[in-house]
């Protein structure tokens, strides 16, 4: 029995630092969070209960939100899986022993591990001015580029751009992924006269579904947070006409330019709900295309 | 005899592997002529950017070449003390608070992963699922109620909410991350040390910590790095120009409508890009590693 308590006091001990912020980090402003929004709070004067009127206001009058989920999810839908398919299509071709491979990978994750920087969304917001670079390359071959950042046509798809050239980490993990498959494995196909796009689905993507499944979640959870970018490009307030009205761009307005912190409460637990769904979503799909290595036996 | 046709089999597959061999250079020179190519577009708004950062103003715009026709030095000392506070405390500032947030993360989340990894204790399953799905939250979701908390304490426009929530291992990564690389150690050595009489807290000071530098390092390096960049933090929490962060005082030069001074925030944003860019050159094998191995972002 002792020995029962001392090896707990012994693993909570070390435990206790986390568990003291999940509780006054994670929990408790997640429930707090949950009660704001039920209440109207401008941080002055205390809470004021209102029952569901924040959420029926939110789904049922708010112009802006059904704006900001459309935003939100254009730009998941468009940004995450050609960045997978970038990261996937550059893996590959590293991946068959070239020489200086270790190059190019730090050349095509260079962007990566800057791209987190607020200069990098300086930097390309500049890119996209009106004669910025990307239009002085445009007129080279005879296009007049259009306004990107000013046009709410084509402010968004600047941001898909940006994301896109953020493929480093998946291509990291997709290169970790490719090396765990058999070589045998295609050499057998080579010799069944398999064709390389035979071979890609009928080897590479069942053998690597369990990274893409991973690559797949975890970059959608970062796209649907994603909120820096779209700020700085859109001088913070989601201008142009709300085309870079990002989800969290529009909570965060709410919150600390408005102080509606009972309205933004509530339309932070519908971002936490839609990323549970979605995350929810991709692993009951993953039954059907995803089969472990050790399920197979 | 006809020799022709009853050439030597041997013969045969040295031709047949000579054609192979041809056919592997040709395609090898195709590849790294597209990953040549790749690469330098995936660089180039980098190098534009480095490049601006030496051009004289009116030169930036409409130019695509890299190589500054009249190269000047003038935007880094300007820059530098474009502000009314100079970039040095902005640099001080943002120095402050990430040195301090490694050290917080290194110290918590070993901690935690020592004790997930290693000891055995009631509830360490549930535990661990709930640090696992901790990875999921939006930031955005216990902001406020952190803001809240954090005004109430009277920690708003102090360092304080940047800080202290780094020593209670708020960041899943990195525990997990650390749990995978001490899951790898050998079992006996704890064992031994238990015989011999260690505690538990010097098995993880005196065995667990110094075998695990590459991942308390790898760690250490993203904590940095995401600290360095962290934008919305230091947005809700400092209100007061001198107490900026460098994303903050970036920002500054980027929302002021009537800038002109490109090459000055071009300039100064090269700076603040520089210590990750340096971080990454030394430290390139961990991180790619610690990607590879976790799936950070």
């Amino acid at each position: 029995m002792t020995k029962f308590i001392r090896k707990n006091l012994a693993g909570y001990a070390f435990l206790t630092p986390w568990l003291i912020g999940f509780l006054l980090l994670a929990i408790g402003p997640i429930l707090a969070s949950l009660y704001l929004s039920f209440t109207k709070y401008n941080v002055i004067n205390p809470p004021r209960w209102i029952g569901l009127d924040n959420y029926t206001y939110m789904f049922g009058r708010d112009a802006r939100f059904r704006k900001a989920l459309q935003v939100t999810f254009t730009f998941v839908a468009f940004a995450v899986p050609a960045k997978l398919i970038f990261a996937l299509g550059v893996a590959m071709v590293l991946d068959k022993g070239i020489r200086a491979i270790g190059l190019y990978r730090a050349l095509f994750y260079l962007p990566s591990i800057l791209g987190g920087s607020i200069a990098v969304a300086i930097l390309w917001r500049q890119l996209f001015n009106a004669d910025g670079v990307i239009n002085s390359l445009l007129e080279l071959v005879g296009i007049n580029g259009p306004y990107w950042l000013a046009d709410p046509n084509y402010s968004l798809w600047t941001l898909v751009v940006l994301a896109v050239w953020q493929f480093g980490s998946p291509m990291l993990i997709f290169l970790a992924g490719l090396r765990a498959i058999p070589q045998e494995l295609y050499e057998a196909a080579e010799i069944d006269a398999a064709s390389k796009v035979k071979q890609f689905f009928a080897i590479t993507v069942p053998l690597l579904a369990p990274v893409i499944f991973f690559n797949l979640v975890l970059q959608m959870i970062e796209a649907f947070k994603s909120f820096s970018g779209a700020f700085i490009i859109s001088g913070g307030s989601g201008a142009p006409l709300d085309s870079l009205l990002f989800y969290t761009v529009y909570l965060f307005n709410e919150a600390f330019s408005f102080l509606r912190m009972g309205y933004a409460s509530a339309l932070a637990w519908v971002l936490l709900l839609i990323i549970a769904l979605f995350t929810a979503i991709a692993f009951w799909s993953s039954k059907y295309w995803v089969h472990y290595e050790s399920e197979r036996g | 005899m006809d020799t022709a046709l009853t050439a030597d089999p041997r013969e045969i597959a040295r031709t047949l592997r000579e054609a192979k061999a041809k056919r592997a250079r040709r395609s090898a020179l195709l590849k790294h002529i597209f990953l040549i190519c790749a690469s330098l577009i995936m660089i180039y708004p980098l190098l534009w950017m480095l490049a601006s950062s030496f051009k004289p103003n009116n030169q930036i715009f409409g130019q695509l070449s890299l190589w500054p026709r009249e190269f000047t030095w003038q935007n880094y000392p300007e820059g530098w003390n474009g502000m009314a506070v100079s970039f040095g405390t902005f640099f001080k500032n943002s120095l402050f608070v990430t040195v301090l947030s490694v050290i917080g993360n290194v110290i918590s989340c070993s901690f935690t992963a020592y004790a997930f990894a290693r000891l055995e204790f009631t509830g360490k399953r549930l535990w661990f699922a709930l640090m696992m799905m901790t990875l999921m939250i939006p930031y955005h979701v216990v902001l406020i109620p952190q803001y809240i908390t954090f005004l109430q304490l009277g920690w708003v426009n102090t360092y304080l909410p940047l800080i202290v929530p780094q020593f209670l291992a708020g960041d899943a990564f990195f525990i997990f991350l650390m749990v995978q690389f001490f899951r790898q150690l050998p079992r006996e050595l704890d064992e031994a040390a238990m015989i011999d009489g260690c505690s538990p807290f010097k098995i993880y000071w005196a065995i667990i910590m110094p075998l695990s530098i590459p991942a308390i390092a790898t760690a250490a390096i993203f904590s940095f790095i995401w600290t360095w960049d962290d934008f919305l933090g230091p947005l809700v929490y400092l209100n007061d120009v001198k107490d900026y962060t460098v994303p903050l005082a970036l920002r500054m030069f980027n929302s002021q409508d009537s800038v002109t001074q490109y090459g000055q925030m071009f300039a100064m944003s090269i700076l603040s890009l520089l210590p990750i860019f340096l971080f990454f050159l030394i430290f390139q094998r961990l991180i790619i590693r610690g990607i590879a191995m976790s799936g950070l972002k």
